[in-house]
């Protein structure tokens, strides 16, 4: 005899009292700290920060243990819990030109003003397993030497001087803001780049890959890449004047970009751009190369049909947090709609004699 | 949860929802975009349906959630905790008592009373999606009412399987205008749309979309003079209150083939048995 499933109540309450315990692992062994996870897990912040669309990163931290180090679900946290947020106003840009740069590289050009600085990087590591971590590491010390107040301006300047690149053209109007409206198609430039910074890693990422490997190839020179701090000003009305109200950490990538010219323009580089909170450099790059991408129309190119041509394919598609829900949501009761299958199909079958 | 506004949202987006819905009545069966919050809870699992609920609702209302009919399953009892803990109303099983009713998958077999509301949660709101994945194209498809394409699919259907193989999301079409997509009810709630007495609101959230039927419009399911739509359900009467005019679940019972069939609105069926109805399984 079927007895209707009463008590999903409880039952969920203790499957979450169960996702505790997990969580917390075996006691014997010591509890992982926030601030643990700020310091030694920085890149996942840095993640979880850009994804989220929140800088903050003791909630990123938090956010990464109450997940239990699924960052997709740490970024859903951070991002439900932006919404409840209030909007004090809106910042100046941000100078990237000021930026205090960790790390600065071109791929353009062997030496430039401001230099090349590799800053805390994987490249060129070894990728193998230091087994020396395993055990109790002691605090590694890089050597230092003084910051030298040098401008480092950006790479694509340089090139811009002999209009050998396209003109980056100034636009004082306020961007949309993806959060509070609704993306709505075609999506402008500013749009597009509000979309894919917040959009997931990998399937920007992945995005890009297809394009270097010739679904629409745009052949992307990182022109420049750079990781640093920046100040963050704010126009205060009572003041009537901007101030300082923080230090944010960015990654910015310019890409310099093929173009063949056309019968009114002569040949001149074309620009990709991608910039994203924190250390975020393979995100930043693939950004720069979707950007470009994205871009055919306005640069007089081909449709070829590529995926990352298409802006309603590639924005409706990169948020993680709708994407994920929406593939999860399969898990949940379907049986009303499965039952008028059920009977679709055997009364289908019955007619057809099987 | 004092740290959280009434029923979550806070005022400003509320009112910018209940913008939307009042857009949505003006403009029945019309997909009004709307600026979606990530909520608490994931995409895909009602966002919409709880956006929309969290703007309706006052605390004077007396709030039901049902999912596939059911007020037990998982999904519902979380949606219902969570304008119980954010919003303090009052809540309740019987759909009578209901002034909010938010649902997944079904519409309740009573008829619903002027004054309630049911909030539909969707997850594809466009009824041509399917047929046009691009969201430009389909807009337009809309506002030039050219729905040949739909139709084509329809006749497809039938020349191929002899029938309509839609059994849920069935499409309408509102007041000779929009066709409209009824969120995956099954068919045999399809009925129910038109002539309501209550007012209908549709939320899908990861879409971003709201769209609205007010009380007594007119709702016609899409079919050909010679293939009238047909509102099916598995042909038994419930096992535990014996009705046979109310959307019955499949439960398998046994590993031999053994089954029986249930109404899916619990509140309809514990009603019923409440007044002495009894099925050919009930105990």
């Amino acid at each position: 005899m079927y007895v209707a499933v009463k008590g999903g109540e409880r039952a969920i309450a203790n499957a979450h009292s169960w996702l505790a315990e997990e969580r917390r692992g075996d006691t014997a062994i010591a509890e992982l700290s926030v601030a643990q996870i700020r310091e030694q897990q920085s890149l996942a912040v840095n993640r979880v920060m850009a994804e989220g669309s929140l800088y903050d990163p003791d909630l990123a931290a938090l956010a990464i243990k109450q997940a239990r180090g699924d960052l997709i679900e740490a970024i859903f946290l951070i991002r439900a819990y932006r919404t409840t947020l209030p909007r004090f106003g809106v910042s100046q840009p941000v100078d990237t030109g000021a930026m205090a740069c960790d790390r600065r590289i071109s791929a353009t050009f062997k030496d430039l003003p401001g230099g090349q600085v590799l800053g805390p990087t994987f490249d060129y590591t070894h990728r193998l397993l230091d087994f020396k971590l395993a055990a109790e590491g002691d605090a590694p010390e890089a050597p230092e030497r003084t910051a030298t107040p040098e401008a480092v301006p950006h790479v694509t300047a340089f090139l811009n001087r002999e209009g050998l690149i396209e003109e980056a053209v100034p636009d004082d109007t306020s961007p949309p803001d993806l959060t509070r409206e609704p993306l709505e198609m075609p999506a402008d430039r500013a749009l597009r780049l509000q979309a894919l910074t917040r959009a997931d890693e990998g399937f920007i990422l992945g995005l890009a890959y297809s394009t270097q490997r010739g679904y629409a190839r745009n052949h992307a020179f990182v022109g420049e890449l750079r990781i640093g701090a920046v100040a963050v000003e704010m126009d205060i009305p009572e003041l009537g004047f901007a101030i300082e109200i923080g230090e944010i950490t960015l990654t910015e990538c310019e890409t310099v970009n093929q173009f063949t010219g056309s019968k009114t323009e002569p040949p001149q580089f074309t620009r990709g751009y991608g910039l994203v909170f924190g250390q975020t450099e393979r995100k930043a790059i693939s950004m720069a190369l979707v950007d470009r991408a994205l871009r055919w129309q306005e640069l007089g190119e081909d449709d070829v049909g590529a995926p990352a041509q298409d802006a309603e394919f590639v924005l409706y598609h990169a948020d993680n947090i709708q994407a994920t829900g929406f593939l999860e949501h399969i898990k949940l009761p379907h049986y009303v709609d499965f039952q008028s299958e059920l009977e679709l199909v055997r009364k289908l079958r019955r007619e057809a004699g099987a | 949860m004092t740290e959280y506004n009434f029923a979550y949202l806070d005022e400003q987006t509320k009112r910018m929802i209940r913008r939307a819905i009042l857009k949505g009545l003006a403009i029945p069966g019309y997909q009004v975009p709307f600026a979606s919050r990530e909520m608490p809870m994931p995409y895909g699992w009602g966002t919409g349906g709880v956006q929309v609920s969290a703007a309706v609702l006052t605390p004077e209302d007396r709030f039901k959630v049902i999912d596939q009919g059911a007020d037990d399953t998982t999904n519902a009892v979380s949606i219902r905790g969570f304008f119980e803990r954010t919003a303090g109303v009052a809540t309740t099983t019987h759909t009578e008592e209901a002034t909010v009713i938010q649902t997944r998958h079904r519409i309740p077999e009573v008829p619903l009373r002027e004054g309630q509301i049911l909030v539909y949660q969707v997850p594809i709101p466009e009824p041509l999606r399917f047929l046009e994945p691009r969201e430009s194209e389909t807009r337009k498809m809309h506002s030039l009412e050219e729905y040949g394409l739909m139709h084509v699919k329809l006749y497809e259907d039938i020349s191929r399987h002899g029938h309509i193989a839609t059994s849920y999301a069935y499409p309408v079409r509102v007041e000779a205008r929009y066709v409209m997509d009824p969120s995956p009810i099954p068919k045999f709630d399809n009925p129910k749309l038109g002539d309501c007495a209550a007012i209908q609101l549709f939320g899908a959230g990861r879409e971003q979309r709201i769209y609205a039927l007010p009380p007594y419009t007119q709702v016609v399911s899409l079919d050909f003079e010679d293939h009238p739509f047909d509102p099916s359900k598995a042909d038994h009467p419930c096992g535990l209150c014996g009705a046979t005019n109310s959307y019955l679940d499949e439960v398998i019972v046994d590993d031999a083939g053994g089954r029986m069939f249930v109404c899916s609105d619990t509140d309809y069926c514990e009603a019923r048995q409440a007044q002495g109805h009894r099925g050919k399984d009930a105990a």
